[in-house]
């Protein structure tokens, strides 16, 4: 199962679950959580449901290019992190 | 008279609170957060406040009368913009730039001007919101561009006070709209106005205006006022047709205005020397005031600094209580004063503050 990691930056704003889930894309991945907290959905995506430009997401390390698709692979024992970016401080 | 201000500002909403004879801080809400705008509703005592956080994007906030929590509701957001469509512009909420109480008898109707120029309508307190298709799908919006911003955005929304249907819009930089019929439909109001900054044979084209703030009078609704980008304007009829008021002393350049409460022919201004040098001319800085309706005017400057001020006062960021009498003014730099005499003196209320979006009295 993969695990995601919301930054704690998050947390003054809504309840940021730890998730694990058996989606194999991120963007998959990331409904999961969003199913936990609904609310966390509109901190993480705009309203085009893209990854917000201020926010970053790292795959095992490897930082995530793709704002859009949102469809990089994960692996069952994927670790991602989304962080906030320093862009937007 | 007023008993509570909000200052909305680049790091939290800070409240000023008056005893009846002198003013203090008082609650600091979101501190270090960006708040944009800030509504106090008068028909229901409800506060609502719109952040712009950097990373996490635009929210809106509310606190019930008589509350000290704050809930999060919904934010207005853009429809998702369909794959064949040839627009420019994202279809995503930037900022919540104007936020205004429908009417008297409209309980729990809120409008929302947003940057990139949508135009949002609440029909339950901001529990749900509504792009308003009928101006976002206008023609002309492939005209609009971004004054001050990148993208276009509505920082003035005016409900006439005696029919709520009535509601005039200002755009940077796309003119003045107006609807009849609650936003079902929408025409450009902006006749008159000139944008020196087009090639000559667009000066006077109306969907391309700057108007850089507009307030009506709630005693004297068919009187608008305008800080245009370049100069000042006035209508007498209800925004159908623009006069520009050209007796103005120091400059023409500003953001802000305000205009009295019952007296529609008295309204303030707070120049800047020019769009080119956005500062107070000579470092000192003024109020103008009219009181008939822009033939002459008078320039305050009691109790306002007059050697090496750079303070700009932005456009929501200089008010008039009820009253008629106290004014509240701001500035991106973060200085903050208070007039109890319709401007004739102020006193200064800080000088350290965070840059101040707007200021609002309830």
């Amino acid at each position: 199962m993969a695990r995601l990691i919301f930054t704690q930056q998050l947390a003054r704003f809504t309840p940021v679950p730890q998730v694990e889930t058996d989606a194999s894309r991120l963007r998959a991945g990331l409904d999961s959580a969003f199913e936990a907290n609904p609310a966390l959905r509109g901190y993480v995506l705009d309203d085009q449901g893209h990854l917000r430009e201020n926010v970053v997401v790292f795959i095992d390390g490897r930082r995530s290019l793709d704002r859009v698709r949102l469809d990089d692979p994960l692996k069952p024992d994927s670790t991602v992190y989304v962080l906030q970016a320093l862009s937007g401080g | 008279m007023s008993e509570h201000a909000f200052l909305s500002t680049r790091k939290g909403l800070f409240e000023l609170t008056s005893n009846g004879s002198a003013w203090e801080w008082g609650a600091a809400h979101f501190l270090g957060e960006p708040v944009s705008i800030t509504l106090p509703d008068a028909r229901d005592g409800t506060l609502y406040a719109a952040l712009n956080l950097g990373h996490f994007g635009v929210k809106l906030h509310r606190k019930d009368a008589g509350s000290d929590s704050w809930t999060e509701i919904a934010a207005p957001a853009y429809p998702l913009k369909p794959e064949q469509s040839a627009d420019p512009v994202e279809w995503k909420n930037k900022l919540i730039w104007s936020l205004e109480a429908g009417g008297a008898d409209q309980p729990g109707v809120l409008w929302a001007g947003t940057l990139p120029g949508g135009l949002f309508k609440s029909s339950d307190r901001g529990d749900s919101w509504q792009l308003v298709r009928s101006l976002w799908d206008v023609p002309q919006r492939s005209q609009w561009f971004g004054g001050g911003y990148d993208v276009p955005g509505i920082h003035s929304i005016c409900v006439d006070p005696r029919d709520s249907k009535h509601v005039l819009v200002a755009v940077s930089c796309g003119g003045v709209w107006r609807t009849e019929d609650g936003g079902a439909s929408w025409s450009i109001s902006a006749t008159g106005m000139r944008a020196d900054y087009m090639p000559p044979e667009l000066n006077e084209n109306e969907a391309v205006q700057d108007p850089h703030r507009m307030v009506r009078s709630a005693g004297n609704p068919d009187l608008l006022w305008c800080q245009h980008h370049n100069g000042i304007w006035r209508s007498d009829d209800n925004g159908r047709r623009w006069q520009e008021v050209r007796a103005v002393p120091l400059s023409h350049f500003g953001f802000a205005v305000a205009v009295h409460p019952r007296d529609g022919n008295t309204a303030w201004f707070a120049p800047a020397e020019a769009d080119q040098r956005r500062i107070p001319l000579d470092a000192a800085l003024a109020v103008t005031r009219t009181t008939d309706a822009g033939k002459s005017f008078a320039v305050l400057r009691a109790g306002l600094p007059q050697q090496h001020c750079y303070d700009l006062v932005y456009r929501h960021a200089l008010e008039v209580a009820p009253d008629g009498r106290t004014l509240l003014m701001a500035s991106t730099t973060g200085s903050v004063w208070l007039s109890g005499n319709a401007g004739d003196t102020w006193e200064t209320v800080s000088t350290s503050m965070p840059p101040v979006y707007a200021v609002r009295f309830a």
